[in-house]
């Protein structure tokens, strides 16, 4: 009976993960086809590598990602912690149930609500004060830091209702100000979950299409707006060479990343 | 909180006036810092999350106009110094009478309950496989379940392009294998769209139900088969149960986004696969019809607050249910 069931389960997991894997390595695979075609393999080639490397709209694109991404994640790292210490800590203050609603809001929201209604906004603030300026890079920041710092204040808040109390406690009573106990107790044990906060923000921000489509402006395409526009047309070998070359970086990203769990776990243990 | 805790340390000590003079200071100090760490992030959400819904709300009681923006104001000072408020509720009539919205809001809640159940189906063996794994193959399989999630979700939505297409690799395979004499249609087709959202919203199904079923205590299983109850039963009555909560948050995360997805309905589905995200989309970009837009997104936004709060509510039964 175990055996048997085990056999199932086996199955179902190799199914699973062939099901989650395959057009993942079909991309990598055809990302090296010298042929454009789909269907045919015309021999091992990097030419898309080379021509992803001289389209100087995608670099372009990349690198107002990377900096959008790069500030977004910053900024929501602290928003989100903010927001996650006062959801924590002051329980009881007046329209609390709003802020808790504002804060995971955006976890339920579509994109296309997120990006529309900050369009609307950035139109009537322009209209209203002159702020901002057209739309563009600051814009796009400030749509995703609204939505990203709600993922970054679930992250922190787990940790955070973690955190022993009597540690603070202790430190308030051998007369710390409540700034240092945050930076000298509270911020050190929070930082995996800050370190993780802020890669989520980076890798939300770098992924996004639908908000920042809404809210950018003439000249300000971002990396997901450029792949979108070249996929629409079908299948193109030079995004197949970028898949590529994320799925590595994130791979390695990730095993970096399990080593170091695995090697705190298993300090941990000792 | 503190100064409670204070207070009550500082009850009976002899050094009283010293400590009180202390906690008041921390009193003071600990108030501002609090309002600073409450305000800053109640500021941003007020100005950029609530305050741009409720611009959505204006707008959609708004009628479009060839103006920029193009729709006409709510508040408008009229020739004699009144101020006038035009409230045209035009928009909202025009999507209940137009079986074009109404289709696509029914059809965008039957694809997500679909592809929520198939998640469900195909996520369920998975995660309990993985919790039952051996404890160092875990974190494996758990790492190469989130890798897709880091990846570009645009790039897995398109990978599915290259394998679907008329041309692409499975009608490719399958027409060398003679299991088929003609390429079948399978790109722009409603198969593609709930292929496309259970392939990227099957991670945040695993994931969930993975936790769940982890934590749970492997002696009741022993219990139940010592007294004499089949696996299957078991299962259906012990490993299911406990393992609701799981459920409903996985359910949760594909449902909602599913509702509302955008990106697999254009680059995966036909014209027939109307889903409301795309319809508002269309209507914004194409149309630039942007009452109308909001309107939508107002009507999107109730759609998705019904079933959320549906599910709060079973969720709220569970626990209660635990714990009397």
């Amino acid at each position: 009976m175990t055996g048997r069931r085990s056999f199932w389960l086996f199955t179902a997991i190799a199914f699973g993960y062939a099901f989650l894997y395959l057009p993942i390595v079909t991309l990598i695979v055809y990302s090296f086809n010298d042929s454009r075609l789909v269907t045919v393999w015309g021999g091992f080639s990097t030419r898309w590598y080379v021509e992803l490397l001289q389209n100087e709209r995608i670099l372009a694109a990349l690198w107002l990602s990377v900096r959008v991404a790069a500030m977004t994640a910053t900024l929501s790292v602290i928003l989100g912690t903010l927001a996650a210490l006062t959801l924590v800590r002051f329980t009881r203050f007046r329209t609390r149930m709003l802020f808790a609603g504002m804060v995971a809001a955006p976890l339920v929201m579509p994109e296309v609500i997120l990006g529309l209604s900050g369009l609307l906004m950035f139109v009537t603030l322009e209209q209203m004060i002159g702020w901002p300026p057209g739309r563009g890079m600051t814009t796009i920041t400030i749509a995703h830091v609204t939505f990203t710092s709600a993922f970054v204040a679930v992250i922190v808040q787990s940790r955070l209702s973690q955190l022993d109390v009597s540690l603070e406690e202790a430190a308030m009573d051998l007369g710390a100000r409540p700034w240092k106990v945050f930076l000298v107790i509270i911020l050190p044990i929070i930082s995996p979950a800050l370190v993780a906060g802020w890669l989520l923000g980076f890798t939300l921000s770098m992924d996004d299409l639908v908000i920042a489509s809404f809210v950018s402006g003439p000249g300000a395409t971002t990396l997901p707006m450029v792949v979108y526009s070249s996929v629409r047309l079908g299948v193109s070998p030079q995004v197949n060479a970028l898949a590529t070359i994320i799925v590595v970086v994130v791979a390695t990203g990730v095993i970096i990343a399990g080593w170091l769990l695995h090697r705190q776990a298993s300090r941990n243990a000792q | 909180m503190t100064t409670g805790r204070e207070t009550a340390a500082t009850a009976g000590t002899s050094s009283l006036k010293r400590r009180f003079d202390r906690g008041v200071k921390s009193l003071t100090q600990g108030r501002l810092g609090q309002s600073l760490v409450i305000a800053l992030p109640y500021a941003w959400l007020l100005l950029f999350l609530l305050l741009p819904i409720l611009i959505v709300l204006k707008i959609s009681l708004g009628e479009i106009a060839l103006a920029s923006p193009p729709y006409t104001p709510m508040l408008q000072w009229a020739e004699d110094r009144t101020l006038s408020v035009q409230i045209h509720l035009g928009n909202y009539a025009f999507l209940w009478q137009d079986p074009l919205y109404l289709s696509a809001y029914l059809n965008s809640l039957k694809v997500a309950a679909v592809s929520t159940v198939l998640c469900l189906l195909i996520g369920y063996p998975m995660a309990y496989g993985i919790a039952r794994a051996p404890t160092g193959w875990r974190i494996v399989l758990l790492m190469l379940v989130i890798l897709p999630f880091w990846t570009s979700f645009l790039i897995r939505v398109y990978a599915w392009i290259g394998l679907l297409q008329g041309n692409g690799l499975i009608n490719h395979l399958l027409l060398s294998v003679g299991l088929i004499d003609q390429p079948l249609v399978l790109l722009h087709t409603n198969f593609a769209v709930y292929l496309g959202i259970v392939y990227s919203y099957l991670p945040f199904m695993i994931l969930p139900l993975y936790a769940t079923l982890v934590r749970m205590d492997l002696t009741l299983l022993e219990a139940a088969a010592d007294l004499g109850c089949p696996p299957w039963k078991a299962f259906v009555t012990v490993t299911l149960p406990l393992s609701m909560p799981g459920i409903i948050a996985g359910s949760l995360l594909v449902f909602i986004p599913a509702v509302g997805e955008f990106v697999i309905p254009d680059l995966l589905g036909g014209p027939d696969s109307l889903m409301i995200g795309k319809v508002l989309w269309t209507e914004f970009f194409s149309n630039r019809d942007w009452p109308v837009a909001a309107a939508v997104a107002v009507a999107m936004l109730l759609l998705i607050l019904i079933p959320l709060l549906l599910f709060q509510r079973i969720g709220e039964r569970e626990t209660t249910r635990d714990r009397g």
